[in-house]
């Protein structure tokens, strides 16, 4: 009998193998045929660029539509996209974008000043539940619009002049405005098609399905498996289409990243969205190696709620803070793979650096927590560390946890919750300490600084001061130069730090193990695919382990 | 019969309504909601949102009226998803599931059938001891470290059979079916043996024996079909099980089946999408039992004759 079940498997395996002989893998079928294999994290919401949250939405909704500006993925910088051209008033104010005549919809139809108009309103209107209607708060009346204080249309800053030339009215300068229309939730979108499938701010109507939509990227939707892949083909009505050089892109969604890793040893992928921590080594010690990571637009800290004690004490919140070895927990805990932040911006943000206020100072530490009334932790109250459920926070919690007791002798407990009991935490600011993660929307410190003025959506820390507050709302808005806007951020900076209601651990980065044979995805700090500018090189192939 | 089968139908009702109405209300008990993210969505946004959504009705009102939808079919629209309803993702996902299910099924019975029957024809010797230790292997051995270790071996080290995937490449279900199926293969090892034990031991077995009929005609014919009962009754809820089960497979192998709806909802507090998977899986394990009940009553004709009275 056990012979019998020996000899069954046996057939088994060999049937199997009869079953898988002669492939060629996805990677080297995909370089012949200009066909990307690519890793993109989970199964996309939806594709309508008004509804949807999220970076595997992005990455997909960026190779369909165009905004009227893109992002150069070596420099960030913004260069044409539907808009061949765009003028900015003298007082920063004003801009006037020109479309491109030869911007097309998929369908032949030309791109117009009046589809962004109305798209933009869409985008804008209350009845949309748009989450991301915020990135066109820029706009004069916008803000008001989206939150029901006004219903008309026509005072909001955007108006076609004609067919090709799009006004758009700010209601300061934004220096940062150009780089919006690289996020989805400005594309324009087809209104034929949107009013063909539904009404124009309804959520469930199929206008995104494979043969409804309509796009102006340079790729068209040809197939959507749910939970399997979606593919994308070259469009050729798109105005650059002579200069993209993929002729497909599949995308996958990986959410298991175990299982991403292992398809792409098997040559299943192309490009995967991330790596497992304890594969990195093995991954960077080859040669020729496809692991790339960079610096990414996000940081990792904790929130200190200052309304509460101990925590409503500076010196006991810069105490916590002094006494995190950050250099130790990125080399040993996190196997290098973030980097040390001391500040709440990402460095090299544009150009612009955070301040250095301080450093692992335990000497400095143990001293102001004596101050505070704690000397070697005596009378102690207790501290409790909040976190969403994840192997990665919990290694990192641990391990402040146990500096703290090293450096200032006291008890910090852990609390370990599901996610969305997490969020409730946090807003309901029913916490002590906890975790949380700032990924940008667009490459501008301000997008980080702005976290923290008084009341914000997302301060969370009780953290209150006018001046700051005057400078991030008015200031910095209007200061001339870029040096000297980044000079006032520096300093609202340097005065958020000084008062700590959040503790910088890591700057996130952005770590992928790519396939030799894929140009033209250069490690960037806001991890941004410009699909135009990827192509497949047969030749290059991946050197065994 | 019809009267056992309609009787059973009718009680399968109130349960599933208590299922409904319990899942209903314990999801919204729980803290957070579907809307809830990272970054603050603002007020207004999430008035819109919720009314979208009916979420801005009172609670009972919300009931009564899933209640009212459900019984026309409908579960209601995904909020995960938007621009998809719950009826259109389950249909995507369960003929993945179900195929899945079904193999690793037939996987179980053909290894665990088997080796149960042979272990059972030699009680105590090495014949028994090895399958049952192997079942009782493959009963511990949880789905998502057999996955791995498969893989490991038949993916990437031998490169045999594709990592993941469902469809997509020649022979990428073979891994995920072989790791759902083992843990069932050593219920159904085990299940069996002792049915087998128990029938071979019977006085009509040792009559056919006497008669002189060949040992194989003895086991296959008088044997295994009183054997096999506790197989069958175990068949009905396994199925459902492998169905509400597989989720962890799916993950391993990134398959595009209902498990991974099913628990994703939970953490998305997909709310549509917890019931909707809740409802139809309840109903589909009633039904199973049913079947399974009814497939036993047939091959047992006491309980037949039973039933027919």
């Amino acid at each position: 009998m056990v012979k019998s079940t020996i000899r069954a498997l046996g057939v088994l395996c060999l049937l199997s193998l009869a079953a898988c002989m002669g492939g060629e893998s996805k990677v080297e079928q995909g370089n012949r045929d200009g066909v990307l294999h690519y890793g993109n994290g989970s199964e996309p919401q939806g594709l309508d660029p008004h509804v949807v949250t999220g970076v595997p939405e992005n990455k997909i909704i960026r190779t369909l539509f165009e905004g009227l500006a893109v992002k150069n993925p070596y420099t960030l910088e913004p260069e044409p996209g539907v808009a061949e051209r765009w003028d900015i008033s003298a007082d920063g104010k004003q801009i006037t974008f020109h479309i491109n005549p030869n911007a097309r919809w998929s369908n032949g139809d030309p791109v117009t000043a009046h589809d962004y108009v109305w798209s933009w309103r869409r985008a804008l209107d209350p009845n949309m539940g748009n989450q991301y209607a915020y990135m066109l708060y820029p706009l004069v009346n916008a803000e008001a619009y989206a939150t029901g204080k006004l219903d008309d249309t026509e005072k909001l800053g955007v108006r076609a002049k004609n067919d090709l030339t799009l006004e758009v009215t700010l209601n300061a300068p934004t220096p940062y405005f150009i780089q919006l229309m690289d996020h989805y939730s400005t594309f324009a979108v087809h209104p034929e098609t949107v009013s063909k499938h539904g009404g124009a701010t309804d959520r469930f109507t199929p206008w995104t399905r494979v043969g409804n939509i309509v796009s102006n990227g340079p790729f068209v939707l040809t197939e959507w498996k749910l939970n399997r892949y979606i593919r994308v083909e070259k469009n050729p009505l798109y105005w650059n289409a002579d200069n993209v050089k993929l002729n497909a892109v599949m995308f996958y969604p990986t959410e298991n990243l175990t299982s991403e890793e292992r398809m792409f040893r098997a040559g299943q992928l192309h490009y995967t969205n991330e790596v497992p921590l304890d594969k990195i080594p093995v991954y960077k010690s080859m040669d020729n190696s496809p692991f790339v990571q960079a610096p990414y637009l996000g940081t990792y800290y904790y929130l200190l709620n200052t309304e509460k004690p101990p925590m409503d004490d500076v010196r006991v919140r810069k105490a916590l803070s002094m006494a995190v070895d950050r250099e130790t927990l990125v080399s040993t805990v996190l196997q290098n793979a973030y980097v040390p932040a001391y500040s709440i911006t990402p460095p090299d943000t544009l150009g612009y650096f955070p301040p250095k206020t301080f450093s692992y100072d335990p000497e400095k530490a143990r001293q102001l927590l004596a101050e505070a009334g704690y000397p070697n932790g005596d009378n102690w109250p207790g501290l409790e560390l909040t976190y969403n459920t994840s192997e990665n926070h919990r290694k990192v919690a641990v391990a402040i946890q146990q500096m703290w007791k090293d450096v200032l002798n006291i008890e910090v407990s852990l609390a370990n919750q599901e996610w969305k009991v997490y969020l409730d935490s946090v807003n309901q600011m029913n916490f002590q300490i906890a975790r949380r993660g700032w990924i940008g929307d667009y490459v501008d410190p301000n997008n980080f600084l702005d976290l923290f003025i008084t009341e914000g959506g997302n301060n969370n820390t009780g953290y209150s001061d006018p001046v700051y507050d005057e400078i991030i709302l008015r200031e910095a808005p209007n200061a001339p130069t870029r040096e000297e806007r980044y000079a006032l951020f520096r300093k609202a900076e340097t005065m958020l730090m000084d008062e700590m209601p959040i503790l910088p651990i890591y700057t996130y980065t952005s770590k992928h193990l790519m396939h030799p044979s894929v140009k033209g995805i250069p490690p960037n700090l806001m991890d941004s695919l410009n699909i135009r500018y990827v192509w497949l090189d047969p030749n290059e192939t991946l050197k065994a382990e | 019969m019809w009267r056992f089968i309609i009787g059973r139908l009718l009680q399968a009702v109130p349960v599933i309504f208590i299922v409904i109405t319990a899942t209903f209300f314990l999801v919204r008990a729980a803290p957070g909601g579907p809307f809830d993210a990272e970054k603050a969505v603002i007020p207004e946004v999430k008035a819109a949102l919720e009314r979208q959504y009916r979420l801005d009705l009172p609670l009972h009102q919300q009931y009564v009226a899933y209640l009212s939808d459900l019984v026309q079919g409908d579960l209601g629209p995904s909020f995960k998803y938007p621009g998809r309803s719950i009826n259109e993702l389950i249909e995507s996902g369960l003929p993945v599931t179900a195929e899945l299910g079904a193999y690793a099924l037939l996987i179980a019975l053909i290894i665990g059938g088997i080796s149960g029957i042979l272990a059972a024809l030699r009680p105590n010797t090495l014949q028994d001891y090895i399958p049952m230790s192997l079942a009782m292997v493959g009963i511990c051995m949880p789905t998502f470290l057999l996955g791995p270790l498969l893989v490991l071996l038949f993916g990437i080290e031998l490169d045999w059979l594709p990592v993941s995937g469902w469809g997509d490449i020649p022979g990428d279900k073979i891994l995920p079916s072989i790791t759902l199926g083992a843990a069932y293969a050593a219920y159904v090892a085990r299940l069996s043996r002792a049915g087998m034990l128990e029938v071979l031991s019977q006085d009509y077995i040792r009559t056919a024996r006497a008669k002189g009929l060949p040992e194989w005609h003895v086991v296959l014919k008088h044997g295994l079909r009183g054997g096999m009962l506790p197989v069958v009754a175990f068949l009905g809820p396994a199925f459902a099980g492998l169905l509400a089960g597989s989720f962890v497979v799916e993950t391993i192998f990134q398959i595009p089946g209902l498990g991974r709806f099913y628990v994703q909802a939970a953490f998305n507090r997909d709310y549509t999408m917890i019931l909707g998977t809740t409802v139809f899986l309840s109903t589909l394990i009633v039904l199973f039992n049913l079947l399974s009940d009814i497939v036993a009553a047939w091959l047992n004709p006491r309980l037949r004759a039973q039933l027919s009275e």
